[in-house]
């Protein structure tokens, strides 16, 4: 319970910023309408006007309310107006790039932590893939897949995984180097077999690590997928919808689309968070 | 390998028989300020059965020595046999326990997991590893605690239970490092006097390093005083002090008289810098 009232102040003071910059920008569309049509307004009617256009230049927040509740309760799942189905297509992508790009960071990882050529090697250009704009690539990832007869989920899949790759690298070669030289000379103590060293110290003693990176290649991987569905001309998901949105000016549609995002972002770390407290209290470590 | 095995036989064949045995032991570590000796032209022999303590200021090779003997240290020359093989082939033949200064317990393990944790590296079967987790726990007095995490568990519990996994594998030799040095006096003491205790039931040989005087006339039947720079042995003392030995025994002459010579083989390693 005494969370909820630094929740609400906080959550007030957005809405409180939100109305106030909606009045702001939106205030000068409705100053020339008026003096097109030889109206004077009083300060209430425009106030009001600002909050109530079609097309603003930032919708009120009520007005993005309801956009959500007409897509997201009153329209069935699987209907392409629903944003629900956008947000699932959105999803299926993220969660299957995120999947790829954790097993390619943890392979990765390991191999930098257990071989040589590869520690001096492979983090380099791991780096370097970081520093190219998605957005310059991601169109070539769809073209060149496409041109091996591969589109649909899997493409989409790619740029996440793209993305969410090198969160999980970093971490796991952090995480599986953080059992100090202590406890490595004990492991040669008993004579154990780098496999046994692996499965009883370096894994175990990266958990933390493993879950670190597993949230922001989340993230990651979320921006990934929204990003590859932008320059397709994709007909579903959230970036699709983003990308119809400024098209046709439909700033409502934009913001519901971006706060959906964000709600989904939410749910998967969040879930990330749930699935890391019961790994960690299992192993006594939280 | 096999002059190892032969002199391994003719060891065995003798009275007390010789557990370790260095000779002309040399090391040095090349660092960028140039080389350093951590240990210089090193003779010993440790018996079956002996508590050898090993003391000497930081630096002066007592630890390299113990890595040497548990293989995490190779020698630039000389020799070193451990129950008449080279150090290698007595790690893998797993004749030696180490404790290090830290308890290095895993976190995620229970206390009976960590001490299971050699014995499944091993390959132990797991109603034998659990036989042997409930009789070290007891030798170190901690039954009862098998379920705990680390962090429930004072300092001192802590590193009885890395002396527990030591154990654990029945291996001849304990090769401890400054076991206690991160713990309090009144602990320290506990735990001097259990482990006197459990040496005298387990009679395994013992190589225990430390910086603290008392703590080395105390336990040992054998103290080896080592200096620094290079790091060598200056003196080698054989108690006199009973097996049978209550904490009171500090007090008595006999004690008092060879901690008087560590201090002065302390004292004249250092004369040298």
């Amino acid at each position: 319970m005494r969370n909820v009232i630094p929740v609400l102040t906080v959550v007030l003071a957005i809405l409180v910023i939100w109305y106030g910059a909606a009045v702001m920008l939106n205030r000068q569309w409705v100053l020339d309408q008026a003096a097109r049509q030889d109206r004077v307004l009083t300060t209430s009617e425009l106030i009001a006007e600002t909050w109530a256009q079609e097309k603003p230049k930032l919708p009120a927040p009520h007005q993005v309310a309801a956009e959500l509740w007409d897509t997201v309760a009153m329209k069935k799942p699987t209907s392409k107006r629903s944003l629900v189905y956008h947000a699932w297509v959105t999803m299926s992508a993220t969660v299957l790039g995120f999947g790829l790009g954790t097993l390619l960071g943890f392979a990765l990882a390991v191999g930098i932590v257990y071989n040589q050529v590869m520690d001096r090697s492979v983090m380099p250009w791991v780096i370097a893939s970081q520093t190219i704009p998605i957005l310059a690539i991601a169109p070539m990832i769809i073209v060149v897949l496409n041109a091996i007869g591969i589109s649909g989920l899997l493409p989409k899949a790619m740029i996440s995984m793209y993305l969410s790759f090198f969160p999980v690298v970093v971490g796991m070669v952090k995480g599986l180097r953080s059992p100090d030289a202590m406890q490595l000379d004990q492991m040669r103590t008993w004579s154990a077999t780098r496999a046994q060293e692996f499965w009883r110290l370096r894994l175990p003693a990266s958990m933390p690590y493993l879950f670190a990176s597993m949230k922001i290649a989340m993230a990651a991987s979320l921006v990934g997928a929204i990003v590859g569905e932008l320059p397709t001309g994709a007909v579903a998901g959230l970036g699709a919808r983003l990308l119809a949105g400024s098209y046709y000016g439909q700033t409502i549609q934009i913001w519901s689309a971006l706060l959906m995002a964000a709600a989904l972002a939410a749910v998967l770390v969040g879930l990330i968070g749930l699935i890391q407290r019961i790994t960690l209290k299992r192993m006594g470590m939280a | 390998m096999m002059t190892q095995k032969a002199v391994a036989q003719a060891a065995g064949a003798a009275p007390a028989r010789t557990v370790i045995s260095a000779e002309g032991l040399n090391l040095v570590y090349e660092t960028n300020d140039g080389p350093v000796q951590a240990l210089k032209d090193v003779d010993l022999e440790i018996g079956k059965g002996d508590f050898v303590s090993f003391i000497g200021p930081s630096g002066c090779g007592k630890t390299t020595f113990l890595r040497v003997m548990a293989d995490l240290e190779t020698p630039t020359s000389g020799t070193v046999l451990v129950n008449g093989v080279t150090p290698e082939a007595a790690r893998k033949a797993r004749a030696y326990g180490y404790v290090f200064q830290a308890a290095g317990l895993y976190p995620w393990r229970t206390i009976g997991g960590n001490i299971r944790l050699p014995l499944e590296i091993m390959g132990y079967p797991k109603a034998e590893q659990a036989d042997r987790v409930q009789r070290v726990l007891e030798l170190v007095e901690l039954s009862g605690f098998e379920k705990k995490y680390p962090w429930q568990l004072s300092g001192g519990m802590q590193q009885r239970a890395s002396i527990a996994r030591a154990l654990a594998f029945d291996a001849d030799i304990l090769l401890m490092d400054e076991p206690f040095g991160a713990l309090d006096e009144i602990v320290r003491d506990h735990l001097n006097e259990q482990l006197l205790a459990l040496w005298a039931r387990t009679e395994k040989t013992i190589c225990f390093v430390t910086h603290s005087i008392p703590e080395a006339v105390y336990l040992s039947t054998k103290i080896v005083v080592m200096s620094p720079r290079p790091g060598r042995i200056t003196d080698i003392i054989e108690s006199p002090l009973p097996k049978e030995r209550p904490l009171e025994i500090r007090d008595s002459p006999e004690f008092l008289e060879i901690a008087h010579r560590v201090r002065e083989g302390l004292r004249a390693g250092h004369a040298y810098d």
